[in-house]
């Protein structure tokens, strides 16, 4: 299924959940920069990114399984999650999914298929790569996802799990998401890093007889039209593939502490970034999927301006409750620590 | 099932488990061909390649891939073939295994059993002959079972299978060939249970694996100078049944740990400061704990049999431990 | 003497060492953490950039490099981030370094320097909490630096790298930000395997361990104020541990608190308790108290994160226990 023929009912929720994400990372800053005491570590959010990750996850059904990384709060959001225990889960309240018990950095929410959210860099993909073997041994016709970073292909433990579900065919789609592409890039060029030694990613999986895609990752309609038919052939028996997701940073995210430049995100910026703050202007007016797909969306007549501004304050509004929620939410008891040791 | 050796029992038992429940599989290097020590010899005829899965030599991923399949339905049993090679995998065993219980908030459970083999026998030198259990013992949300015959290779194992936490199976390889005369004895299969093998009145030894077989030796060597010896096999680390060493200690008022793993941070040092803090009153002497010399392990057949302790330095340093008096020092 | 923090008082000793013999090199720099002074650590990269490498994130091969070079006429220093890290450079930590002169009869020295933030940091939840020296202890062939203080980690981190050993470093995030006066007009040189008696006393001994010194000497006053007087031992190094120094403080006070911020099972304070209990067996008034991280892993919340933390208070609790 091509991209360009995902419905406008479709576009509409793709773009929903999108600004979800958006909304609810702005509040996850912001809760952070607010309080002392509520995300007390370092937090990466998924600003910039979220095409990536609606886009692959509109390819999932319900009964899949998606594993991430230290950029998780957006892949939770993207896959069905709700703010609400999202957000909980950030600032460990008991009503998180995990009862406050990961943080941050491990957001798992098993219910969705998300089983394992891993801050060890490489450390979700042998684990995903297990959830196939388990799909593949049980005869299902499932999908095992899983996300990360562009760092991940530093690691051994990448390299191994490739190798594994190239030899065993297993039913594995590796998400690399690669955010340090700049806006000519994305659909072809040269991998910018200065810490990795092949040109091309997908170089590295090709040598391991991995079917390989390069995506333009801020575009949700080409990244869903890719997933789709990637997910429908590893139904069939075809996987793994392996697919690098690019994209460009957004501005805000520099280094482990993220920063709202001008505050949260406008939708007069969307229509007309010269109205934002200088830094921004560049990454608007050329990479940020939220608003290439308003203004896409706009420009083609599948929508009107004010019915993506209602989208937006809808998904402000539930962001906003979410973090309401997450603050009035319990903190777990301090004996509660001792729970979940042993199953 | 009488005079039953260990890895026979032990395969008995994964085989039993295997029979009872699919979603139980073992995987790992070799593991189709019998594996290194053949404990999963014939599994693969009975179970067939879909069950028992040969790996690349990739241990962090065969860990990874096995923490992955548990978490998503099946009982995975992993075989690492030295646990010094587990080195390679503590990534996926400690960050993860161990954790994702407790990280997910109870959402998730990871039923799998990471069987090593391990011990300084047969001169493979520094990086095939260390006792490691200790590591794993300090990992929270670890289990770790350590048997020292061949009834409860079989009854352990069956256990762990069963259990829905990551349980570390250690197994010696010295024992593995060791006809077990006592058989296979009905008897219960629960981790968390030490068991006196030999009653005693005057020292209480507290051991577990291989080294068992040196402690009951010691003990009947000391039997015959008039000194009743207490030998306590402790089969499971953790969960660690301390109750039943301090029961023992309140009898016989002296304690005396031995491992084959360095002294350390091993083993004993914990069992020693638990005694002491719950038991103090008790104790007649400093709780000994007997070990390897803080080395590795070296290759030389000469060094690595003094590098184990054995027998008779068991025996003579229990027989030193019997003239401590308080007022005299040791 | 001038009042500097524990964070730039490891600065200074690394320029140091990076002074004294130009084969130390830095793998990776990030030893300040997520906090460091830029004006402090930007010194390192302006003195001695050409002796830093920059490694991908691959702990296991950069810690293969660091083994590799230092069999071969290099003193590296590896920043390999959190302790929990390690664990992905097992094979290198725990399964070369550490037997490379063990296993060649002496043929070869491996003078690496394996360097983490280790413990509860707050909020670094389950993956970036671990303090693993434990398990390190029961690796025989590394030594292990556990500093408390600017002065000591100073001096020791000069020791370590001097050393012709690996070396496991442990600093704690809680550290960086504490002051203490540091001499800078002497070498300050601390050799290893010399304990430090932080504060003197009669009645109970503390042993503590890196952070721990710093809540023991804060139970150490509130025991004070309540007519016990503790006496705080600080080991500096685990391996070699300075037996002689603690067992003095035993005799002398008979009653023994040990805090650590590891794991209890198998953990730092259970090996200190059992030598202890073991040497000084006639000393003894009282069972060893152990105060460490009960066996769970690390909680995300504060609440559940300060259950599990062994604090000053936990320290006075058990002393109480073993004083009355």
């Amino acid at each position: 299924m091509a991209g360009s023929e995902l419905s406008v009912d479709t576009l509409k929720s793709a773009l929903h959940r999108m600004m979800l994400i958006r909304r609810a990372e702005e509040q996850v800053i912001d809760l952070a920069t607010s309080f002392d005491d509520l995300i007390r570590g370092h937090y990466h959010v998924y600003i910039g990114q979220e095409a990536s990750g609606v886009g692959a996850c509109m390819a999932l059904g319900p009964d899949d399984y998606m594993f991430t990384t230290h950029r998780n709060h957006g892949h939770v959001i993207a896959r069905g999650g709700e703010p609400s225990p999202v957000i909980a889960e950030i600032i460990g309240r008991t009503t998180g999914y995990n009862k406050g018990r990961g943080g941050t950095f491990h957001v798992i929410a098993k219910h969705l298929g998300v089983l394992q959210t891993s801050a060890i860099v490489g450390g979700c993909v042998p684990m995903a790569a297990g959830a196939a073997f388990s799909i593949k041994k049980r005869g299902t016709d499932q999908v095992s996802l899983v996300f990360f970073g562009d760092g991940v292909l530093e690691e051994g433990a990448f390299h191994e799990a490739l190798n594994m579900s190239s030899l065993w065919k297993l039913p594995l789609i590796m998400m690399c998401e690669n955010n340090s592409v700049l806006p000519e890039g994305r659909r072809q060029g040269e991998y910018p890093s200065s810490s990795f030694a092949a040109t091309q990613l997908a170089d590295v999986a090709k040598a391991m007889n991995v079917e390989t895609h390069v995506v333009d990752g801020g575009d949700v309609r080409e990244v869903a039209g890719l997933l789709t038919e990637l997910a429908h052939r590893t139904r069939a028996g075809e996987g793994p593939f392996f697919i690098e997701s690019r994209m460009t940073r957004w501005p805000g995210n520099r280094g482990s502490f993220p920063e709202l430049i001008g505050g949260p995100h406008q939708m007069d910026w969307t229509w007309d970034p010269g109205t934002a703050d200088a830094r921004l202007q560049d990454w608007l007016t050329n990479s940020d999927p939220v608003s290439l797909l308003c203004r896409s969306l706009v420009e083609e007549g599948a929508m009107t301006r004010e019915e993506v501004e209602e989208i937006d304050a809808a998904t402000r509004k539930e962001a906003e409750e979410a973090r309401e929620f997450a603050l009035s939410s319990p903190t777990p008891s301090p004996e509660s620590a001792m729970d979940y040791i042993f199953a | 099932m009488a005079n039953l050796r260990f890895v026979d029992a032990l395969r008995e038992g994964i085989a039993e488990e295997m029979r009872a429940d699919p979603r139980v599989m073992i995987l790992g290097e070799d593991v189709a061909v019998g594996g290194a020590f053949g404990v999963t010899r014939g599994l693969v005829d009975e179970f067939g390649h879909g069950r028992v899965i040969n790996t690349p030599i990739s241990e962090d991923t065969i860990m990874g891939i096995a923490v992955g399949a548990a978490v998503a339905g099946k009982r995975p049993i992993v075989e690492i073939m030295f646990v010094d090679f587990i080195t390679l995998a503590m990534n996926q065993l400690v960050n993860h295994a161990a954790k994702v219980h407790f990280m997910s908030g109870g959402q998730l459970a990871v039923p799998m059993v990471i069987r090593v083999q391990q011990g300084a026998q047969g001169g493979w030198g520094s990086q095939h002959s260390q006792s490691l259990e200790a590591w794993f013992a300090h990992v929270p949300g670890l289990k770790a079972v350590a048997p020292g015959s061949a009834a409860d290779a079989n009854r352990l194992i069956r256990a762990s299978i069963r259990d829905d936490s990551p349980v570390v199976f250690i197994e010696h390889r010295g024992l593995y060939f060791r006809h077990d005369p006592d058989g296979l004895e009905p008897g219960e299969s629960v981790l968390g249970k030490a068991h006196i093998v030999r009653e005693g009145s005057d020292i209480t030894l507290v051991s577990y694996s291989r080294m068992l077989t040196e402690c009951l030796e010691a003990a009947e060597d000391l039997a015959g100078k008039g000194i009743s010896v207490e030998v306590i096999d402790l089969r499971s680390l953790v969960p660690l049944d301390i109750d039943t060493v301090i029961e023992s200690v309140r009898k016989t008022n002296r304690l005396a740990v031995a491992h084959e793993a360095v002294v350390q941070g091993g083993l004993g040092a914990e069992i020693a400061a638990r005694v002491q803090e719950m038991a103090m009153d008790y104790l007649d002497a400093p709780v000994l704990r007997i070990g390897a010399p803080y080395t590795p392990p070296p290759a030389s057949p000469k060094l690595e049999r003094a590098f184990v302790p054995d027998r008779a330095g068991i025996a003579a340093r229990l027989h030193r431990m019997l003239s401590y008096s308080k007022e005299e020092g040791s | 003497m001038r009042e500097m923090t524990y964070s730039e008082a490891m600065a200074i000793g690394i320029l140091e060492a990076l002074a004294e013999d130009e084969t130390v090199v830095l793998m990776g720099a990030g030893f300040g953490g997520l906090h460091g002074d830029p004006a402090v650590w930007g010194q390192l990269r302006e003195k001695f950039g050409d002796r830093i490498t920059n490694p991908p994130i691959a702990e296991l091969g950069y810690c293969g490099i660091a083994v590799g070079a230092a069999l071969t006429g290099l003193r590296p220093i590896v920043a390999i981030g959190t302790g929990s890290f390690s664990f992905e450079a097992f094979p290198q930590i725990a399964n070369e370094a550490p037997q490379a002169y063990y296993g060649s009869r002496g043929q070869v020295t491996c003078p690496v320097v394996f360097h983490m933030r280790a413990g509860i940091r707050g909020a670094g939840a389950l993956q970036h909490s671990t303090a693993p020296q434990a398990m390190y202890w029961n690796t025989p062939g590394l030594e292990i630096c556990v500093p408390g203080s600017p002065a000591d980690v100073r001096g020791l981190i000069k020791a370590a790298v001097r050393s012709d050993n690996p070396t496991i470093f442990i600093d704690h995030e809680r550290l960086h930000p504490l002051m203490g006066e540091v001499d800078e007009t002497s070498s300050g040189d601390i050799p290893l395997g010399v304990a430090d008696v932080k504060r003197e006393g009669s009645d109970v001994t503390i042993v503590a361990t890196s952070i721990m010194v710093h809540r023991a000497l804060e139970a150490a006053e509130s025991l004070a104020d309540q007519g016990v007087s503790a006496e705080v031992v600080d080991p500096r190094t685990l391996v070699p541990l300075d037996k002689d120094a603690i067992l003095r403080s035993v005799a002398k006070t008979g009653r023994v608190v040990v805090a650590d911020e590891t794991q209890k099972s198998c953990g730092v304070a259970s090996e200190i308790a059992a030598t202890i209990a073991e040497e000084g067996f006639d000393s003894l008034r009282a069972p060893i108290k152990r105060v460490a991280i009960p066996n769970v892993p690390i909680p995300y919340h504060q609440s559940e994160e300060d259950y599990v933390t062994p604090t000053a208070q936990r320290i006075v609790e058990a002393a109480q226990v073993i004083c009355s």
